[in-house]
């Protein structure tokens, strides 16, 4: 490979060729742990923090379905694994209220810390930003290790809290004490996030320092493709909100083990041993604010919001210019965009506490701010129609599921301005209208863009082409599915259906909706096992798909000029960046596309088609 | 491949990446503490009379000893990048040992203090004020400890015979020391000093 890019790219690699030759060979010594299992290459630990992920994408959705299946039928036993549960989770094989709560919990935290967080961030960062400005690796690669390798431990924490005595963190997602700071189950959740927390922190360091210092020769920060930005802009959200939620969080463990009574109200005494053990004097030196660990969770994990989407953002805005052969409408109003929702990702956090009790006169500037957060995200949407707007728009899988991103989300996004409203919040708080609403926009939104994007970096991935037509049906089962599963969501939870109940049927007002619940459940088994088709097609794909090409997209940003299955070291040519990375249909060239890194000379000589695609 | 292509160029900026990772880092731990002191302020306006029980209950004497003791390993640190980077090997051991002990001397005056508590029957869950004392006070020695380690790595290296010469590390080093003697310089009055 390294001696086709000589001759046609570049004349002073004849010289280096040789020692290029020998530094190969000194690669091939690398042993098997330190080549797949202590890796320091980007390519490997993305891929390392893709498989965990999906991993934990099937337990995750595996506990949605139980949840699914309890809401649908209360009281009947799982079908297939209920009788294999023990019976501390399950009575007679149906789910018991405890397990429930447990299951509310471990969802949103495993779909959240462990799935959508390491799959926008740990993955494409890892796999996008070196490729992607053109270098050879991470600027701190051993730090890169360290913050893959925290994620599975962080997640096997957690998970243990299924063993431990009491079960697992059982308060949901948010973790509000007083109900979190007791339990070993909670204990263990707040040591998982405290760790998988390092691990973000740690992995935006490195993406900032990257993508700060590393960049090819050539290219300005504005040279740089979107998915670039959104992911640079993530990684400062990253390193400045993730901190404040570990130090929440190690504030509630001292509740937790000590009942210092920072968190916990005063008086709060349960001489029964109920809550706390008997005898312990809870709170009793001074009362604790609850309300305080919401304003600091809050502070973290509203932008977490946003580091869960402005990557999808930029992913899908390269791969909607890319399929529809044109330029992205107004790049730079796109990279501001994205700086201003991430600006205002930290001053809205107050806006999931308006029930909390807050001064109404600071709910009305949260309720601004998060408003006008809609700004930004609609200049975002309009650019993108404006980007396929009369564009040569090819229906290949990475851009399907991009479309359905755009569409999801902005009913995601319509839906969160209902929420934004106090006074329309008081009433639709905790109900099912959020279920579906955050579901619309990390679901919808979140993982159609992650789908696109594994889609689309498959073959560079992997070197080798993914089925087109399991893609297809994968994207169109999902999406109907998904459509008809979250979007009745949106009635029950005006008609007023709670976000975590056992058994909504005990109350009488509820009960007409079984028939809506046994609905979405239906379609969310499909959905669920939809999912089976895009793993069996990532790993199908790997032994029998067909021999991916450098450039399969025709593409133009600096990934594709590395070879089809880039070794360590990334590229074997020098990388000099010559243009944006959204030159298509360029009137300079021949050809509907310009990449980035074709010398101007080779274009004005018509021969950026040989350069671009032969190789 | 990459050493023979030049993709591994210069950094961009001019800063070393360990550099530049610092100051993200540091960026990082700033946002960290600010969480303590946010919920510090919060509930010492809710609880005034108990955090101020609490910090007369501290040993105000010993923890301004620390703050000198912070103080001068500071600048033992700053000295000791500056002796490496002229090159003068035995004048960055002096300094580098200084800063080490210090260190050292901070921990066990930390310890005395602890133990003084302990003895006095005042744990973490005391009260609020004890629950954040502890926690605050704890994770800065945490952080004195993970700054001891590289000091020592780098102090025992330079006794080998292949010496220690990468003072820019050092100077990484010291970034991150400089920060932990200032969060301390935050923690001495919000803790000990305001009754």
């Amino acid at each position: 490979m390294a001696a086709v890019a000589t001759t046609q790219h570049d004349h002073a690699h004849v010289a280096t060729h040789d020692a290029a030759h020998a530094h190969d060979h000194a690669h091939h010594s690398v042993s098997f742990i330190r080549k797949y299992i202590f890796s320091t290459d980007h390519k490997t630990i993305a891929k390392q923090f893709l498989s965990t992920s999906m991993f934990f994408l099937l337990v995750g959705g595996a506990f949605a379905l139980f949840i699914r299946w309890q809401l649908a039928y209360p009281g009947e036993p799982i079908p297939i694994v209920g009788k294999w549960l023990p019976d501390t989770l399950v009575s007679n094989g149906a789910v018991q209220p405890g397990f429930y709560t447990q299951l509310v919990t471990m969802h949103a935290t495993i779909m959240i810390f462990f799935v959508i967080i390491p799959m926008a961030t740990g993955a494409f960062a890892n796999f996008c930003i070196p490729l992607m400005i053109g270098t050879d690796d991470m600027a701190m690669p051993t730090v890169n290790m360290v913050s893959f390798w925290l994620v599975p431990i962080a997640g096997l924490t957690i998970m243990s809290g299924f063993f431990v005595e009491g079960g697992t963190a059982a308060a949901g997602w948010t973790n509000y004490p007083p109900l979190s700071a007791s339990g070993t189950g909670h204990t263990l959740w707040v040591i998982g996030v405290f760790l998988v927390g390092f691990s973000s922190i740690l992995g935006g360091m490195n993406y900032l320092a990257t993508t700060l210092n590393k960049r090819a020769k050539g290219m300005r920060m504005f040279d740089m493709p979107l998915t670039v930005w959104a992911l640079f802009i993530t990684s400062i959200l990253q390193v400045l909100g993730t901190p404040v939620l570990a130090s929440a969080v190690s504030l509630l463990f001292v509740d937790q083990v000590f009942h210092a009574g920072i968190f916990i109200p005063e008086n709060l005494l349960t001489s029964t041993g109920g809550l706390f053990p008997s005898g312990a004097n809870v709170g009793a030196g001074g009362g604790g604010q609850p309300v305080l660990f919401q304003h600091l969770f809050w502070f973290y994990s509203h932008p977490a919001v946003y580091i869960m989407i402005l990557p999808i953002m930029g992913i899908v805005s390269d791969i909607l210019a890319t399929f529809a052969r044109k330029a992205i409408f107004g790049y730079k109003a796109m990279v501001f965009a994205l700086m201003a929702i991430a600006f205002l990702g930290f001053v809205v956090w107050g806006h999931h506490m308006f029930l909390s009790g807050m001064s109404p006169l600071l709910g009305t500037t949260f309720m601004l701010s998060t408003i006008v957060i809609a700004v930004p995200s609609s200049i975002k949407i309009f650019n993108w129609l404006g980007t396929i707007w009369k564009g040569n728009i090819h229906f290949a899988t990475p851009n399907l599921n991009a479309l359905g991103f755009i569409s999801t989300f902005v009913c995601g996004g319509l839906s969160g301005i209902f929420m934004a409203i106090g006074p329309i919040d008081v009433y639709i708080h905790d109900t099912y209208f959020i279920v579906a609403h955050i579901h619309y926009v990390l679901f919808g939104g979140a993982l159609f863009g992650i789908f696109a994007g594994v889609y689309y970096w498959y073959p560079k991935m992997f070197g080798k082409m993914y089925n087109e037509t399991l893609g297809k049906f994968h994207f169109f089962l999902t999406f109907i599915t998904f459509n008809l599963c979250f979007f009745p969501m949106h009635m029950i939870g005006v008609g007023g259906h709670m976000r975590r109940i056992h058994d909504p049927y005990v109350y009488e007002f509820l009960k007409p909706f079984q028939p809506i619940n046994q609905f979405i459940t239906i379609f969310a088994i499909l959905m669920g096992f939809s999912q089976l088709i895009l793993i069996f097609n990532l790993l199908w794909s790997l032994k029998f798909g067909r021999t991916a090409p450098r450039n399969p997209w025709r593409a133009n940003s600096l990934e594709w000029a590395a070879p089809a299955h880039p070794g360590h070291g990334n590229f074997d040519r020098d990388i000099t960046v010559y243009r944006g990375p959204y030159e298509f249909a360029s009137p300079q060239s021949k050809r509907d596309y310009l990449p980035q890194w074709i010398r101007p000379a080779h274009v004005e000589a018509g021969q950026e088609v040989a350069v671009a695609e032969k190789h | 491949m990459s050493s023979a292509l030049s993709l591994a160029h210069e950094p961009v900026t001019g800063i070393r990446h360990g550099k530049l990772g610092m100051w993200i880092f540091l960026a990082s731990e700033v946002m960290f503490f600010s969480g303590f002191f946010t919920a510090f302020i919060i509930l010492r306006n809710t609880n005034l009379p108990v955090f101020a029980h609490g910090a007369s209950e501290l040993n105000w004497p010993l923890a301004a000893l620390n703050t000198v003791n912070l103080i001068v390993s500071s600048l033992t640190m700053a000295m000791a990048i500056l002796s490496l980077e002229h090159g003068n090997k035995s004048k960055f051991q002096l300094y580098m040992g200084i800063t080490f002990l210090c260190a050292c001397g901070f921990l066990v005056i930390k310890y005395i203090e602890y133990t003084a508590k302990f003895s006095h029957g005042i744990y973490p869950g005391t009260s609020s004020f004890f629950g954040m004392y502890f926690t605050m006070t704890g994770f800065h020695a945490i952080h004195v400890i993970g700054g001891m380690i590289p000091i020592g790595w780098m102090l025992a290296k330079s006794f080998t015979k292949r010496g220690y010469q990468d003072w820019e590390r050092v100077e990484i080093l010291g970034l991150y020391w400089h920060f932990v003697d200032l969060v301390w310089i935050f923690l001495f009055p919000v803790l000990y000093l305001i009754f």
